[in-house]
Order: C-alpha cells, then structure tokens, then sequence
C-alpha cells in the first residue's frame, strides 16, 4: 500500500517535473529558478576552498513517505524535546503520512497528548532563554523561511569548539545557541580552517575538512541519511499539501492546454470570415 | 430614448420580451459587443487588456474566500495564513492564486501599458482612456502593497516600515503624515487593521469605479490598433467601419485562446512554483513579523523595484523620494509630452524606436537592480537607467518632434485573409 502509494507520487512528480519544464521554456523565466541554472552558478566559483560546504544539497523528496515517516521518528526523538511545529497536528501528520493511529499512539505522541492536538514541546521557554541565550524556535516553517538546505548543512556542520558556552560551533549559523545534539549519532568532529582563516567568495566561513575526533552510533553514510530524512520531514512539515499540489497541478494544466486547443479551433472558426 | 432603438435587436416573446421591456438585456448586448466594432487587426498585444480583466475578478473571488479565514490584528494575522495553508479545505490553492494573481496582474498590466506606449494608444483622442488606466495602476499598486503587508511576515512589516517611511520625506506635513498613516508610532496592529480594511473594501470599490470609467471611455473612443488608424474614418454603406469586426462574437472567442493560454501559464506557476523561486513569495515572509530583527536584505516585491531602484540611486533620500514619485507621474503626462503626427511605433522614424528601445532597457534593468542589494557598480547603472529612463520622458517633446516619420496607410494591414 505504501509502496504504490509512493510509486504514484513519484510518477506524478516526474510528470509534474516534465510540464515544468516545458513552462519553464515557455515563460523564459527557467533561469531564474531552475536547479541547474543554480548549480551552474555555484560551479563558477571553483574551489576557493576544499570543502564547499555551501553548495551541500539536501536532495531530499518530499514524496517519499518512507522516508518521511523515518524523518517523523527522528523528529520525535531528537528534535521535539525542544523544537515545537505549532501548526502541524500529529492526526494530520499520520493521515499524510501513513501512519495507523496504533503506531501513532504507540510510537509518537507523548503521554497524555491527543491526536488532534498540535506538535508541542514541553520545554520550557523561559528556561530557554536562560539557558541558551533564547529559546529554541518553532520549527513548522523553518525549511520555508530558511531552505531546505540550509537545514541540511546546517545539521552536517557541527563541530568542536572549546571557546563556546555549548562547546560546540557550526559553520551554517556562527555562535548557534544550539548545542550539537546528535553528535551521539554522528560522532564529534573537529573544523580545520585554511590558515589565513577568512571566508569565502560567498562570505561564508571557509574551511578545509573535518576531522572525526571520535565516532559516533551511525557511520557518516547513515548518519547523512539520518539528516536527509529530517530535513524531508521538516521539508513536508513547511507545506504538508505540497505532493498534493503537484498532483492536482497536472491535471489542471493537462485540462487548461486540451481547452485551449479547442478554443484556438472555435476561433479559427469564427475567423474564416474575417478578410 | 437610448433604449427605444430597437434596430437590430431580436424580436422576443415570453420571458425575454417580458423582460426586455423592463431590462435593455438585447440593446446592451447590442451596444457593447454585438454591434460594437474593434479593429480587425488586433495582434497578441491587444490580449492583456481582457486577462487583466480576469485577473481582477480572480482576486475579488480568490479574496472573498480569504477574507472568510484570515483573522485580522497583529497577534492572529501571520497564524491565520498557516492555518488558511494546512487547515482550510484548498486553502493552499486560494493564497496560491492569490498571490500568484497579484504578480500576474503587474505582468499583465505593464504589457497592457507597454502596449499602449507601442502603438501610441494614449494619444488624442484617447488621452482620458490613458489617464483613467494609470490611475487603476496607481491604486492597484496601493492594492498590492497593503495586501502585502497582510500576511504579517517579517518581510511585510519591514516593508511597510520602508515604505510608510517615505512619505516622512515630504516637507514639513511628512513625520504628522507618517504618523496619521500608520496609526501608531510604529507599524502596529493599527496599521495591520486599517491596511485590511482598505484593502478588501475601499480600493476594490475605486478599482471597479475606475475599471467601469476606463472602459466606457474605450467604448467613446473606440480602440486603437497596430497601424494606429481610426477605423472611424472609413465607414461602408451601412455606417460600420470598414476595418472593424463586432466585438463579440469575434474578439470573444479570440480572447478565449488568451485567457487559455494565460491559465496555463497561471496554472503552473500556481501549482509547480508558487513561490517563484522566492521572488512572487520572499523566505523572510516565512518568519512572522519582528520589529526586533531586521531581514539582511529589504527589498519590495518585484513589481515596485524598478521605482524602488530609481529611490536608491539618488544620494539624497528626500530626493530620491521626489524623484520616485515623479518617474510615476511622467506617465500621466505622455500624451502631452509626445508631440508626434503618427501614433503607431510601425510608422515612427528610428529616434522614437531608439528612445522605447532604451527606456524598455532602463525599466528591466532598473527593476532587476531594485531587486539585488546595492553595491558601487549596481548604484552606477541604477544611476545610468535613471537617467535614461527620464530622458525618456523629458526629451519628448523635442525627439518625437524631429523624427522623421513614415506615412501612414488610410487602411490598416491585415493580411490573415
């Protein structure tokens, strides 16, 4: 059921990529959004340093329920201790996702909550602001506001840093007030920098690799899984009707160019008098 | 009486004859589109005018239904948009087509005023049509951009800030007039509501108003055309233009292709990309409004760049507001500035075309740069297609004067037959 459920979608969405594409020609505009123009754009800078960070992708599909249901639990276990998502109902996510309401009962909403109640931490904000400074942000329209890779890199660029209340550091958000709290997957890494230091041609901070100063649960392969995973859920959590949208999308436009051809023949019609 | 002439009309019994005798329904018809002839020669220019048409009842519609579930006031705005998003039943697809509808009305309206400039449409005896147009314009970028403030995102409230901000430059009046605007100190709750109430009741109401003026000065004066001859000088016998199809049902069914065409185009944007890669829906808007935190980089949406440019180019910030302001109001006075015998750019000498050329190049490019945080050799060419752009305007008593125009045909082409 899941798996025909996610072929469909995968197969609306590559025809829904198909018809974007086309438009995209049509409208003249595909520079101004389109992947590859970006990447082309990122490519032209070279390596002005040896790890460009940057230019991570979270290549993340929103389509895939397997992997947002995965996402769901890493949520659940690691980030809504202190993250809320105050516009998103745990029903609404297992009814999106596929989740029975057993699994849902047993696995993800805390003691206590109902299922039509929304995604809530319990952490306390005050406390928060004490302890880090601010207290951490609801994270419904975080890959909106922000992107979705921004998210990604963000999560993948932790690293030690011994002169930080937290003791740790990363490179997407400088001084972030979050500690890096899945550093028991990923293990503790420690940034090397050029030795000029500096940032690079995207005012970022430039560096040269990462050092693995322990190991953590997960190899770096599952570990960028672990993310890709997160940062899907996070992804659909932004726009929950997006797969939908794309869905219906294509039969309206399918249905927009059959009218249009008709009414070019009716007009065709009427216009054989005009001389 | 009007209503009296019955020439042409069906003859009805029954229901129709009934209530044709209380209701002109038959002479209406007859009156505007039946017997009301258009150029035949119309080309893909003349689509824009219709679609915006279209568009202006797809907000009307598109806004009523949001109105049912946004919740204003500066606690409850920016929530009631997620909930519209995730919770209303195609809430999605109302804030999608109203949003990606805000946008095309821009693209469509600076066509349709792009045409107008083309083929000399605001000159005698249109000149009322064209003012009647620009002021849609002006209110319809009032209508935007208290619309925009709506959502309450960070983008709206720090837009709202910079552009309430610039009526503090007028002299003397401009802080108390600020102030009277906003309601408030700052961009406030008081601002929020009475954006919203401007924004659903009393510019709509003008807009329609002004619509229904623009289009009955189109039916005084008829259209103009490609060639920019009034086909109102060659009648036939039988008193209808030579060059001229009724309305309906010929510019009816032609209108159709475009608002098809257009729906495609509309359509895909709607559902494969509404955000336009963060140009018709910015990320900072994601984040609810803060006056503590300011986005890395303000900027107005798309449509009010090009004047948004114009602003930032001038050193003064007084100045710069002026000058704003004026770059509108140029267009108010092309048909006085523009001194030309020949409405048509097909007829024009190569001073006028050189002239359009560069101000189409000016405009683009201002608008592009209005849209990219400034640097020394972005301020330049800001500062370069300013001054082109005002050229424009300024020099055209003098260059539509001097160039050395064709003749113009007595018929126009239309060679389709």
């Amino acid at each position: 059921m899941v798996d025909s459920l996610m072929h469909r979608n995968l197969l609306g969405r590559t025809a829904g990529r198909i018809v974007l594409a086309v438009a995209s020609l049509a409208l003249g505009a595909a520079l101004l959004v389109s992947p590859a123009a970006r990447a082309a754009e990122e490519g032209g800078h070279g390596e002005e340093h040896a790890v460009h960070w940057q230019g991570w992708k979270a290549g993340n599909v929103v389509s895939d329920k397997a992997s947002l249901q995965r996402g769901a639990t890493n949520f659940m276990n690691y980030c809504v201790g202190c993250h809320s998502l105050k516009y998103m109902r745990y029903e609404r996510m297992a009814k999106d996702l596929d989740i029975s309401t057993e699994q849902l009962r047993k696995n993800l909403i805390p003691t206590g909550a109902k299922p039509t109640d929304y995604i809530l931490s319990t952490f306390p904000k005050a406390e928060g602001e004490v302890w880090f400074g601010r207290s951490p942000p609801d994270l419904s329209l975080i890959t909106r506001s922000k992107g979705s890779d921004y998210v990604y890199q963000f999560l993948k660029t932790f690293y030690v840093d011994e002169t930080k209340p937290t003791k740790s550091n990363n490179l997407a958000l400088d001084g972030a007030a979050m500690p890096a709290v899945l550093s028991d997957l990923e293990g503790v890494k420690r940034a090397v920098f050029p030795a000029g230091g500096g940032v690079d041609a995207h005012g970022a901070k430039a560096l040269e690799r990462f050092e693995q100063v322990s190991p953590g649960a997960l190899t770096p392969e599952q570990f960028d899984g672990f993310v890709r995973d997160t940062v899907n859920y996070l992804s659909y959590v932004g726009e929950p009707t997006q797969v939908e949208r794309e869905g219906l999308g294509i039969w309206i436009v399918l249905f927009l160019l059959v009218f249009t051809w008709f009414a070019w023949l009716l007009k065709l019609e009427y216009w054989k008098e005009v001389h | 009486m009007a209503g009296d002439n019955n020439d042409g009309l069906p003859v009805r019994t029954g229901f129709l004859g009934w209530l044709n005798k209380r209701l002109p329904v038959d002479a209406f018809m007859r009156d505007q589109l039946t017997g009301y002839y258009a150029p035949k020669n119309f080309n893909i220019w003349y689509f824009f005018g219709s679609l915006a048409l279209l568009i202006l009842v797809m907000q009307l519609v598109t806004g009523i239904f949001l109105t049912m579930h946004y919740k204003v006031g500066e606690l409850t705005a920016f929530d009631s948009v997620e909930y519209i998003m995730r919770e209303v039943p195609y809430g999605w697809l109302l804030r999608y087509l109203h949003s990606t509808g805000a946008s095309a009305f821009f693209i469509v309206v600076y066509l349709h005023m792009f045409r107008a400039m083309l083929y000399g449409s605001y000159k005698a005896p249109r000149e009322l049509l064209w003012l009647f147009g620009m002021v849609i314009y002006l209110a319809l970028m009032a209508e935007a951009f208290m619309g925009y403030v709506l959502p309450w995102g960070n983008m709206s409230f720090w837009g709202a800030q910079v552009i309430v901000n610039l009526f503090g430059t007028v002299p003397v009046i401009g802080p108390g007039l600020v102030e009277w605007i906003r309601g408030d100190y700052g961009i406030a709750d008081a601002t929020l509501n009475r954006f919203f109430s401007l924004h659903v009741v009393a510019v709509p109401l003008v807009l329609l108003l002004l619509v229904a003026l623009h289009l009955v000065a189109l039916r005084q004066t008829g259209s103009n055309n490609p060639d920019g001859v009034e086909i109102k000088a060659n009648k036939g016998a039988d008193g209808k233009p030579i060059d001229g199809i009724p309305f309906h049902p010929y510019y009816t069914v032609k209108d159709i292709v475009g608002v098809g065409v257009f729906l495609t185009l509309f359509c895909i944007v709607v559902f494969f990309m509404p955000t336009f890669g963060g140009i018709f829906l910015e990320q900072p808007n994601f984040e609810v409004a803060n006056p503590m935190s300011t986005p890395l980089h303000i900027a107005p949406v798309w449509y009010f760049t090009p004047f948004y440019a114009i602003l930032r180019a001038v050193p003064d910030q007084q100045l710069g507001a002026l000058a704003m302001a004026l770059s509108l109001v140029c267009f108010l006075l092309l048909p006085w500035l523009d001194r030309s015998p020949v409405k048509s750019t097909r007829y024009r000498g190569w001073m006028w075309k050189s002239a359009l050329t560069l101000f189409v190049i000016a405009f683009i490019g201002l608008g592009y740069l209005g849209l990219k945080p400034p640097s020394d050799l972005y301020t330049l060419l800001a500062r370069v297609f300013s001054v082109v752009y005002f050229a424009f305007f300024v020099l055209m008593p003098i260059y539509t004067k001097l160039d050395p125009v064709k003749p113009v045909p007595t018929r126009v082409t239309y060679d389709h037959g």
